[in-house]
């Protein structure tokens, strides 16, 4: 801020004069929209025909969903997805806070729960499964072998708080099997906790298997004997506000009938 | 917060009013009335920046508010808030007040350098602070160019600890305290220093003696607002440093946890974040407004 830039204050007040507009006429067509990182539904595009269908997902289903959208989309050329993943539980939270969205798929039944009590989601249903696995970065450079090594507090570990269902989950696996772990840190959702690995910052996680398989080549799945006991199921749901009911009827069927089967299978969900 | 001694400045006069004397040179022209147009968007303005703190404190669950501010979690999250927060401040404090002095004296560099140093020192303030945390892992994370000669040499590792915590409040508060003092350089009275330095006193003497205690009340104003603006760090943190109750768990990324499982203790926590640093700016308004115009 010298005094050389005294010559430019007019042109960049007219910038911030501008901008702000901008920002008013934002605030204006999105209405009582709060903030939430939903995209808002554009209402000002050419295509008049096109709906805007939010989903809110949970971040482990990122991959899958994807694929999903895609597929409904093709079949329903005048509907466009709009997909935010975040934790199941921040998810719920902005739902019930009033975000606008027309679907929600919960990692596990406690938070599609909450929204259900804020009488917002009619009938929740199971559309998948999921298990945990635990995970190191490629190559296993601290030669990690079982869910045992989570209790080594020389060894970096990452699991998901257990605020959120992939925590939740794993605090019911530390304890089936008598484990005590020394984590060095707990994060808000799966796929922090995946990229602490892939990142080579951790030693060892704990994550879905569905995870471990999106990663790819970067890391490296170890399948823990007791995990199987210790099912996330993956609940979804058109909810009652949404704006077009019909199309999120639509896209439930579509995720829990055999496409969607298919895509789920494919990227390591288990059967409902 | 406070925008009022900015309405009788108009743009032009606002910077110029820098020299020596402090006063701006004009006077000025547009005394206290504003035209109709600016003063309704004004209000919009402060309202677009009030009314949603306002909505928490109408929505804190305030009989509950002794009780949920009294949980372990809460308390762990507090006292390694402040603590982390007041080490980082003293960070800036040994750091920044130099690099504001070399800012200071880079007004007399040719263009390309001094605009360089500046633009260093200003992306902190701009960038989003989980870009920041994500450059401090690049860089001392254990496949950091840093990171991995610090894994090497002393065995430790910087991510997950309470001093990458300390370190990502730095990283973002750091500009604050050097934009505040160097203001505060540049509007001291250099013939001060001229005179101790006619008299015979060395480059250190007359920085330790003179310009220091002349820019004392500048220093304040920076490291309080670093502190608050350490304290509210969240992004940096919780990509750079992780989220582990009484280590890394800072009251941000407490209420953002909170926010999943608990809404009600996260408003609290929000609340009290809220408090402290409305408290803070509050009770240094005077002095800090009329030395940093950030």
């Amino acid at each position: 801020m010298t005094g050389r830039r005294i010559g430019r204050m007019p042109r960049a007040a007219a910038a911030v004069g501008a901008l702000a507009a901008l920002v008013l006429a934002g605030c204006a067509s999105s209405g009582a929209n709060g903030g939430t990182a939903s995209p808002a539904p554009s209402d000002a595009t050419d295509d008049a025909e096109a709906t805007t269908l939010t989903v809110f997902a949970a971040a482990s289903l990122t991959e899958a969903f994807d694929e999903l959208a895609e597929r409904f989309e093709a079949e329903h050329p005048s509907v466009d997805v709009a997909l935010s993943y975040g934790g199941s539980a921040a998810l719920a939270q902005q739902v019930v806070e009033g975000a606008p969205v027309d679907v929600f798929a919960s990692a596990a039944e406690p938070p599609m729960q909450t929204v259900v009590d804020a009488g917002l989601a009619g009938d929740p249903v199971v559309f998948a499964t999921n298990t945990l696995e635990l995970v190191v970065p490629a190559g296993n450079p601290a030669g990690v072998t079982g869910l045992d090594d989570l209790a080594d507090a020389d060894l970096r570990i990452a699991l998901c708080d257990a605020s959120v269902p992939c925590g939740a989950a794993s605090v019911k696996l530390l304890e089936q099997e008598g484990v005590v772990a020394a984590p060095d840190t707990l994060e808000s959702d799966v796929k922090a906790v995946l990229t602490k690995v892939s990142l080579g910052e951790v030693d060892a996680a704990l994550v879905y298997r569905t995870d471990v398989i999106a990663a790819g080549d970067e890391v490296e799945g170890i399948e823990v004997p007791g995990a199987a006991s210790v099912v996330n199921r993956y609940p979804i749901a058109a909810l009652a506000e949404a704006g077009d009911a019909d199309t999120a009827a639509d896209f439930v069927v579509f995720v829990t009938g055999d496409a969607g089967r298919a895509v789920l299978a494919e990227a390591g969900f288990g059967k409902p | 917060m406070s925008d009022r001694p900015g309405i009788g400045r108009g743009p032009r006069t606002g910077r110029a009013g820098r020299g020596p004397g402090g006063a701006g040179r004009r006077g000025p022209r547009v005394a206290g009335r504003l035209a109709w147009p600016v003063a309704v968007a004004a209000g919009i303005a402060l309202a677009v920046l009030v009314l949603p703190l306002a909505a928490l404190v109408v929505r804190a669950p305030w009989s509950d508010l002794p009780e949920l501010l009294a949980r372990e979690s809460v308390l762990q999250a507090l006292v390694l808030s402040f603590t982390t927060a007041s080490v980082a401040t003293a960070c800036c404090l040994v750091l920044g007040v130099p690099l504001a002095a070399l800012l200071a004296r880079a007004a007399d560099w040719p263009t390309f350098p001094r605009r360089a140093l500046r633009a260093a020192v200003t992306v902190p303030l701009v960038l989003p602070p989980v870009v920041g945390g994500i450059a401090l892992l690049m860089l001392l994370g254990r496949r950091g160019p840093i990171g991995q000669l610090l894994e090497e040499w002393f065995g430790m590792t910087v991510p997950f600890t309470t001093g990458a915590v300390v370190i990502a409040q730095v990283f973002v508060s750091l500009p604050f305290l050097t934009f505040a003092v160097e203001g505060a350089l540049r509007s001291a009275d250099r013939r001060t220093e001229l005179a101790a330095a006619t008299l015979g006193a060395s480059r250190w003497q007359v920085f330790r003696h003179v310009t220091l205690p002349l820019v004392a009340p500048g220093v304040a104003a920076g490291a309080v607002l670093c502190f608050t603006r350490a304290l509210g760090e969240f992004g940096a943190t919780i990509t750079f440093a992780g989220s582990l109750p009484g280590v890394t768990r800072t009251l941000p990324i407490a209420s953002y946890l909170a926010m999943q499982s608990d809404p009600d203790e996260a408003i609290a926590l929000a609340l009290l974040l809220l408090a402290v640093s409305v408290i803070v700016l509050l009770g240094l308004r005077d002095r800090w407004m009329p030395e940093v115009r950030a």
